[in-house]
C-alpha cells in the first residue's frame, strides 16, 4: 500500500494542502468547546450578555472557517484520489499491454482484469477515506488530548487509564475476529463453488438423478457459512456497546473527579464541560481509527496485487539496434528451435527445423500437447526461445522490431476473438485505414459476406461484447477476414477451420488458395482432410517433428501420421 | 463468467454484517425496486418464523436507545448541582459547598443506565445475528431448491454469472441490511423521537432553537443527493465502458499483440480513463460536500444552543446542566438524521436485491411429476416418437410430425454440421424440455407418465462437456450410481479403459480433482465420464462421439470404451465417425435445429440429399474432387 503512494508524488502540493486544511479544520473544531467554556465561565458567571453574543459570533466564524477548510480539502482530495486512480490505472493498463504472452498467462486474464478495474477502484476509495478520516482522526485525537490537558492536566490523567482499556478491547475483538472473517471467506467460496458446479453440470446432475445429493452438498456448505457468519456477527455485536460503555463511563468519571477539582477551586465548571466534549471527540476519533483498521487489510490485498503487475517487466523487448530484412519476402525458417515454458520440466518443442517459403502451404498436425500451437506462437515472437533461431526473411526475430515483425504476419487464432464495434471495424482491426472495398474483398474470401449482408445493418452491424451475437463459425470467418485484409507475407492459421461446417470449410479453403497464392501459409490442424492438400505436412508428437512430407509420402513413411489418418477415416476411405 | 464485477459499491464484509463502515457513501443512487411494497412484504414474510426474537430485538433496541437518551439529562443534573454549589460558594452563602452525596447518587444511577444500555445494545446485535443469518440461510436454500425445479429452458436464457450473483451478491446485500441497517433504522428513529421529547421536557424554548437548523439539513441533504446522483450515474457509466474495454483487450491480448494494436488500445483506454476521472472526482466531491455542510449546520445549532442557553441560564429560566444536556443532544441529533437518509437508500437497494431473488423464485417451474406415476421395472429400451412436435421458442417449430421407432438394442446415429442442434433430441428424450405435441414412449409408457428421476435412470449419458466435480476420482465415477462399492467402481473404470491412468495418479482412485479438473487431461476426463455411465448400466445410452482436444492415443481408447459401452443397449449417438454412422440402424440428419432426413446410410446416399452432400464433403478429399489416396 505504502509502495503505491510513490505515485502520489505529482499530487504532492495538493496532498500537503489537504493535510494543512484538515489540520486547520481540526484546530477550529477543537477550539469551539473552549469558546463554549468561556461563555459559561465568563459570560454566565458575570451575567454578560454582550460577551456571550460576541463569543457566539466568534464561534460561528470558526465553524464557517472549519466548513470552508473541509470543503476545500474535499475538493482537492477528490481530485487527488481520482487523479491517482487514473494515473495508476493508466500505468497498469499500459504495462499489461506490454506483457508478452508468458507474463500475461502467468497472472491470468481474469485476475488481470480484476487488478486493472476493481482493485484500483478499491484503492482509490480507501485513499479518499484516508484523506478524509485517517488524517483528521489522529489529529482530533491528539489535538483533543492536548486541549484537554491544557484545560486541566490532572484530570486528563483519566485518559491514561481509559485509552489503553479502549485500545485493548478493540484489539482483543479484532484478534478474535480476523480468523473468523477469513474462515467466512473460505466458506463463502465453497458455497459459490458448489453452486457453480451444480449449474455447469445441471444436465449431468439431472441425468443421473442426483438432485438430492447436490441438495445435501449445498445445505452443508450453506450451514457452515451461516454458522460462521453468526459467530462473526455475535462477536462483532460486542464492539460498539463496549466502546460506548467505555466512553460513557469515562464521562461519569470526568464529572466526578472534575466536580471534586471544581469544588477545590482547581478548575472551572465551563472547563469541565469543555473537557467532557474533548473526551467525546477523542473517543470517537479512536472509533474511526479502529474502523480504518478493518478497511486497510482489504486495500492492502488490492495494493499487493497491483504492485505485482507493475513489478513484472516484460521479458521480450525490442533490440537496441533493429535489423531490417533485405528484399526477401515470406520466408519462415526454424533452425534447431527448442523452447520450454518457464518452470516446465520438459521442453514444449525441441529441435524443430523447417523452412517455409512464399507460395507454399505448410500444415502442422499432431495430437493435443504435441506442440503445434506452441510452434506457431513463436513466429510472431509471443515467446522467446531457449535454443536455436527463428528467421523471418533471413533475420532472427529477436533482432527485429516486434511491430515490423508482426506487420508481416496475418494471425488467425484457435479461438476467434472479436471486439465491440461494427463488423467493418473488426475487419479493419487487421489494417487501419483499409478501404471499404478492401474490407469487402476480405470478407468475400473469408466466406463471410453472405451472413454479413443477411444482418440488418450489413457491414455496420454491431458486434456485442464477446461477440455473443454471432455464431462460432461466423466469428471464425470474421477473424480470418481480419487477417486477410492485411495482405501479409505470412499467414498463420491455428486450428482455424474446426468451427466451420464441412461445406463452408471446403469453399473457404478454395477461396483462400487463390487469395494467398503468393504468401506463405502455415496451418495447424487436427482434421486430416484439412491438411491433405498442403505442400508440406509436418507431423508432431511430444514436441518433436516425427515426419515431414506430403500426404502420400507420410502415409508410407510416418507411423504417427498413419495412426491419425486411420482414427479419422475408416479403412475404405483411405484405401 | 465474470461475476466478480460487482460495480462500485464498496464490498461489504462477506456474508454481511460488518464493514459497511460508520460512514457509508452518502447519496449514491440506489436501485429502485419495481414493486417496493409487495417485495418488502414478502421479505418480511421470511422473518415471520422468527417473529418473537425479532420483537425482542426491537424491544432491546428501543430500551438501549432510551437509556442512552435519558443519560445526558441526568448528567446535566449533576453539572447543575455542581455549578449551583460553586455559585453559592462564590456568593459566600452560608453552608455553601457542592452536594457530592447527590452528585454521587446521580452518577451511580448513570453507571447503571449506561451498563444497561450497553448490555441491551449487545444483546440486540447478538440476537439479530442469529435472526439475520438464519433468514438468509432460508432464502439461499429456497433459491437452491428452486433451481432444482426449474426447467433447463431457464438455464439457457440466464448466464451462470447472473444466477450466481443473485444467490451471492443479492443475498449478501439482504443479509447485511438485516444485520445492521434494520436495527439502525429503529435506533435512529427512536433516537430522534426520544431526543425531541427529552429536549421538550427540559425546555420548549431551547428545543425550538435546537431544531431550527433541522429543515436546513433536510434541504441541503436533498439538494446534494440529487446533484451527486447525476455524477454517480456518469461515473458508473464510464466505469462500465472502461471495464468493458479492459475485459476485451485482455481476453484478446494475443490478437492485439499479433496485429500490433497496443498503441491504439492504450489511446482508447486513456480517453475513457480521462472521462472517468472527470466524472469520478465530481461525484466524489459533490457527495463529500455533505459532511462539512452538515457539520457546519450542526455547529450553527451548537452555537445557538450555547448562546441562547447562556442567556437563558443568566435569566434563570434554565439550568447550566440543561445547556450541557442540550449540547450533547444537539450533537447526537444530526447523526441519526444522516443515517436515516442513508438507510432509506440502503433499504431501497436491498428491496431491489430481494426483488431479483424473488423473481428467480417465481420463475415457472417444470411440470411436477404425476402422483400416480408409472414405473418401468425392467427397462428394455424400446423408444418411440409419435407425431412429435417441438420448438425451443413458441413460434419457431423445429421438429414436426416426427415418427421414429427404435427397437431394443438398435443404434440411432444423429449427424449434421456443427450447431445443427443435435442435442435437441437428447433434451427431449431425457425430458429436459417438454414437447409441444405428440408423445414419446419408452417401452410403451409415455415419458410424461414416469417420474423424471425414474425416466432418467433408464438413460445413460456421455456428453462432450465432461462434467466432473471437485472431489476424488472415486466419487466422480460413483456419481453414476449411489452407493456403489469399490469393486464395482474399479470394474467400471476397467471397462472404460480408465483404470490404468487412474492407477498412475499419485493417489490412485483417491486423487482429488481440482475445481477445473485441470489435473487430468481432457481425454482422461472423457474416460471418467464413460466409466460413470458404465457403472450406471443404463438400458438406453446417449453419447456424443466428439473427442475434440484429445490426442490420438487417448482417442483410440475412448473409441474402444464407447464401443464396449454400446453393446447390448439402445443407443442414440451424436455421431462423428463414419463406421458408427454406417452401421447405425437409423440415421437422423439434422440441420438448423430440424431433422431433415431419416433413413439408413444406403437409403440416404441413394436419395442424394443433404446427407449425401455432407458425406461427400466430409469423408472424401478436401475439395470433393480428389480421393484420399
Amino acid at each position: 500500500m505504502i509502495k503505491l503512494f510513490r505515485f502520489l508524488k505529482p499530487f504532492g502540493w495538493s496532498v500537503a494542502a489537504v493535510l494543512a486544511l484538515i489540520f486547520f479544520q481540526s484546530l477550529s473544531d477543537l477550539y469551539l468547546p473552549t469558546l463554549m467554556s468561556d461563555i459559561v465561565d465568563i459570560g454566565i458567571v458575570n451575567g454578560d450578555t454582550r460577551y456571550i453574543l460576541n463569543i457566539g459570533g466568534l464561534m460561528l466564524i470558526f465553524a464557517a472557517a472549519s466548513a470552508l477548510c473541509m470543503i476545500t480539502a474535499g475538493f482537492l482530495s477528490s481530485k487527488v484520489a481520482a487523479g491517482f486512480g487514473r494515473n495508476l490505472r493508466g500505468m497498469v493498463f499500459s504495462r499489461v499491454e506490454s506483457y508478452s504472452l508468458y507474463e500475461f498467462d502467468s497472472v491470468g486474464t481474469a485476475s488481470l482484469i480484476t487488478r486493472t478495474t476493481n482493485d484500483i477502484t478499491q484503492i482509490q476509495q480507501v485513499l479518499i477515506i484516508m484523506m478524509r478520516m485517517m488524517v483528521s482522526a489522529p489529529m482530533m485525537c491528539i489535538g483533543g488530548v492536548i486541549m484537554a490537558a491544557s484545560k486541566d492536566a490532572v484530570l486528563s490523567l483519566i485518559f491514561v487509564v481509559v485509552l489503553p482499556v479502549l485500545a485493548g478491547a478493540i484489539l482483543l475483538i479484532f484478534r478474535k475476529g480476523v480468523p473468523l472473517f477469513k474462515a467466512m471467506q473460505v466458506n463463502l467460496d465453497t458455497l459459490n463453488r458448489v453452486l457453480r458446479e451444480g449449474l455447469t453440470g445441471i444436465r449431468v446432475v439431472r441425468a443421473f438423478n442426483r438432485l438430492g445429493h447436490e441438495r445435501k452438498r449445498f445445505l452443508e456448505a450453506n450451514s457452515r457459512l451461516t454458522d460462521t457468519a453468526i459467530r462473526v456477527n455475535k462477536l462483532m455485536a460486542s464492539l460498539m456497546p463496549v466502546m460506548m460503555l467505555v466512553l460513557n463511563l469515562s464521562t461519569i468519571a470526568i464529572v466526578w473527579f472534575g466536580g471534586i477539582r471544581v469544588d477545590n477551586g482547581d478548575m472551572q465548571v465551563g472547563d469541565m464541560m469543555a473537557f467532557l466534549q474533548y473526551a467525546t471527540q477523542i473517543m470517537f476519533s479512536l472509533i474511526m481509527i479502529s474502523f480504518m483498521f478493518i478497511m486497510l487489510p482489504r486495500a492492502e490485498a488490492s495494493a499487493v496485487r497491483i504492485n505485482e503487475v507493475l513489478n513484472i517487466v516484460p521479458e521480450i523487448k525490442d533490440p537496441e539496434k533493429v535489423k531490417k530484412p533485405d528484399s526477401k519476402r515470406g520466408f519462415v525458417e526454424f533452425k534447431n528451435v527448442t523452447f520450454s515454458y518457464p518452470g516446465a520440466e520438459r521442453p514444449a518443442i525441441s529441435n524443430i527445423s523447417f523452412l517455409a517459403g512464399p507460395g507454399q502451404v505448410t500444415a502442422i498436425i499432431g495430437g493435443t500437447g504435441s506442440g503445434k500451437s506452441t510452434l506457431i506462437n513463436l513466429i510472431p515472437r509471443f515467446y522467446d526461445i531457449d535454443g536455436g533461431s527463428i528467421l523471418i526473411d533471413g533475420v532472427d526475430v529477436r533482432e527485429m522490431a516486434q511491430e515490423s515483425l508482426r506487420a508481416k504476419i496475418g494471425f488467425v487464432p484457435q479461438k476467434a476473438v472479436l471486439f465491440t464495434g461494427t463488423i467493418a471495424d473488426n475487419i479493419r482491426f487487421g489494417k487501419e485505414g483499409a478501404t471499404d472495398d478492401e474490407v469487402r474483398r476480405a470478407a468475400e474470401t473469408a466466406q463471410a459476406v453472405e451472413f454479413i449482408t443477411g444482418m440488418k445493418d450489413g457491414f455496420d452491424s454491431v458486434i456485442a461484447q464477446g461477440g455473443v451475437n454471432v455464431s462460432g463459425g461466423q466469428k471464425q470467418r470474421l477473424s480470418i477476414a481480419r487477417a486477410l485484409v492485411r495482405k501479409p507475407e505470412i499467414y498463420v492459421f491455428d486450428d482455424t477451420f474446426s468451427a466451420l461446417d464441412f461445406k463452408t470449410d471446403a469453399r473457404l479453403r478454395a477461396a483462400l488458395r487463390e487469395e494467398t497464392a503468393d504468401a506463405t501459409v502455415l496451418i495447424v490442424a487436427q482434421r486430416v482432410s484439412t491438411v491433405m492438400d498442403a505442400d508440406r505436412i509436418i507431423v508432431m508428437e511430444e514436441g518433436k517433428i516425427v515426419g515431414t512430407g506430403s500426404h502420400k509420402e507420410l502415409l508410407n513413411t510416418c507411423g504417427v501420421y498413419r495412426e491419425i489418418v486411420y482414427s479419422q477415416l475408416s479403412g475404405e476411405e483411405i484405401a | 463468467m465474470k461475476e466478480e464485477h460487482r460495480g462500485q459499491r464498496p464490498a461489504g464484509g462477506p456474508g454481511g454484517g460488518f464493514g459497511r463502515g460508520p460512514m457509508g457513501p452518502m447519496a449514491m443512487p440506489a436501485e429502485k425496486a419495481r414493486n417496493f411494497k409487495g417485495t418488502l412484504k414478502r421479505l418480511l414474510g421470511y422473518l415471520k418464523p422468527r417473529k418473537l426474537r425479532l420483537l425482542t430485538v426491537f424491544v432491546m433496541a428501543i430500551l438501549s436507545t432510551l437509556f442512552s437518551i435519558v443519560s445526558p439529562k441526568i448528567l446535566g443534573k449533576a453539572t447543575t448541582k455542581l455549578f449551583e454549589g460553586i455559585m453559592m460558594k462564590l456568593n459566600h452563602a452560608p453552608g455553601a459547598g457542592v452536594d457530592f452525596g447527590y452528585i454521587g447518587q446521580i452518577l451511580l444511577l448513570l453507571v447503571g443506565l449506561y451498563i444497561f444500555s450497553a448490555f441491551f445494545g449487545y444483546l440486540q446485535q447478538y440476537i439479530m445475528a442469529g435472526v439475520a443469518q438464519k433468514t438468509v440461510f432460508d432464502i439461499r436454500n429456497d433459491v437452491n431448491d428452486k433451481l432444482a425445479r426449474l426447467p433447463l429452458k431457464f438455464f439457457d436464457s440466464h448466464t451462470h454469472g447472473e444466477i450466481l450473483s443473485r444467490v451471492t451478491n443479492d443475498v449478501d446485500n439482504i443479509s447485511s441490511t438485516l444485520q445492521q441497517s434494520l436495527t439502525q433504522l429503529i435506533t435512529s428513529i427512536v433516537t430522534i423521537a426520544g431526543i425531541l421529547i427529552m429536549m421538550l421536557t427540559i425546555s420548549p424554548v431551547m428545543t425550538l432553537i435546537a431544531v431550527i437548523t433541522l429543515p436546513l439539513s433536510f434541504i441541503v441533504t436533498a439538494i446534494i443527493a440529487k446533484r451527486s446522483q447525476k455524477y454517480f450515474v456518469a461515473q458508473q457509466r464510464e466505469l462500465g465502458i472502461l471495464n468493458g474495454h479492459v475485459e476485451e483487450m485482455y481476453t484478446g491480448h494475443p490478437i492485439v499483440k499479433a496485429f500490433g494494436r497496443e498503441r491504439e488500445s492504450i489511446t482508447r483506454f486513456n480517453e475513457i480513463n480521462e472521462r472517468l476521472y472527470h466524472a469520478g472526482w465530481k461525484a466524489q466531491f459533490v457527495s463529500g460536500i455533505i459532511f462539512p455542510l452538515m457539520s457546519f449546520i450542526s455547529n450553527i445549532g451548537y452555537v445557538l444552543v450555547c448562546v441562547a442557553g447562556g442567556i437563558l441560564v443568566m435569566k434563570k429560566t434554565i439550568e447550566i446542566g440543561d445547556v450541557q444536556a442540550f449540547i450533547q443532544y444537539s450533537r447526537q441529533f444530526t447523526h441519526p438524521i444522516i443515517q436515516t437518509a442513508n438507510i432509506a437508500n440502503i433499504i431501497q437497494s436491498t428491496v431491489a436485491s430481494a426483488e431479483r431473488v424473488f423473481e428467480l423464485l417465481d420463475e415457472v417451474e417444470q411440470i411436477p411429476d404425476r402422483i400416480d406415476a408409472k414405473s418401468i421395472q425392467f427397462p428394455k429400451g424400446r423408444v418411440k416418437f409419435q407425431d412429435v412436435k417441438f420448438g425451443y421458442k413458441e413460434d419457431v417449430t423445429l421438429i414436426e410430425n416426427m415418427n421414429i421407432d427404435v427397437e431394443p438394442g438398435q443404434t440411432v446415429a444423429i449427424v449434421g454440421p456443427t450447431g445443427a442442434g443435435k442435442t435437441t433430441l437428447v433434451n427431449l428424450l431425457m425430458r429436459f424440455y417438454e414437447i409441444d405435441a405428440g408423445k414419446i414412449t419408452v417401452d410403451g409408457v409415455d415419458i410424461r407418465d414416469l417420474k423424471r428421476g425414474d425416466l432418467r435412470s433408464i438413460f445413460g449419458m456421455v456428453l462432450q462437456d465432461t462434467w466432473l466435480f471437485n472431489g476424488t476420482i472415486r466419487d466422480n465415477i460413483a456419481y453414476g450410481r449411489e452407493g456403489a462399492g469399490q469393486e464395482k467402481i474399479v470394474r467400471a473404470a476397467k471397462a472404460a479403459h480408465a483404470d490404468h491412468f487412474i492407477r498412475t495418479m499419485p493417489d490412485g482412485y483417491d486423487t482429488i480433482l481440482n475445481e477445473e479438473a485441470s489435473n487430468i487431461s481432457q481425454g482422461q476426463k472423457q474416460l471418467l465420464t464413460i466409466a460413470r455411465a458404465v457403472l450406471a448400466d443404463p438400458a438406453i445410452l446417449i453419447l456424443d462421439e466428439a473427442t475434440s482436444n484429445v490426442d490420438t492415443r487417448t482417442e483410440l481408447l475412448i473409441q474402444k470404451a464407447m464401443t464396449g459401452l454400446m453393446k447390448g443397449r439402445t443407443n442414440f449417438v451424436i455421431a462423428h465417425r463414419l463406421s458408427t454412422i454406417r452401421d447405425a440402424d437409423l440415421i437422423l440428419v439434422m440441420n438448423n435445429g430440424s431433422i431433415i432426413e431419416t433413413g439408413s446410410h444406403n437409403e440416404l446416399l441413394a436419395r442424394g440429399g443433404f446427407y449425401a452432400d455432407l458425406y461427400m464433403s466430409q469423408f472424401s478429399g478436401a475439395y470433393g474432387e480428389k480421393e484420399v489416396v
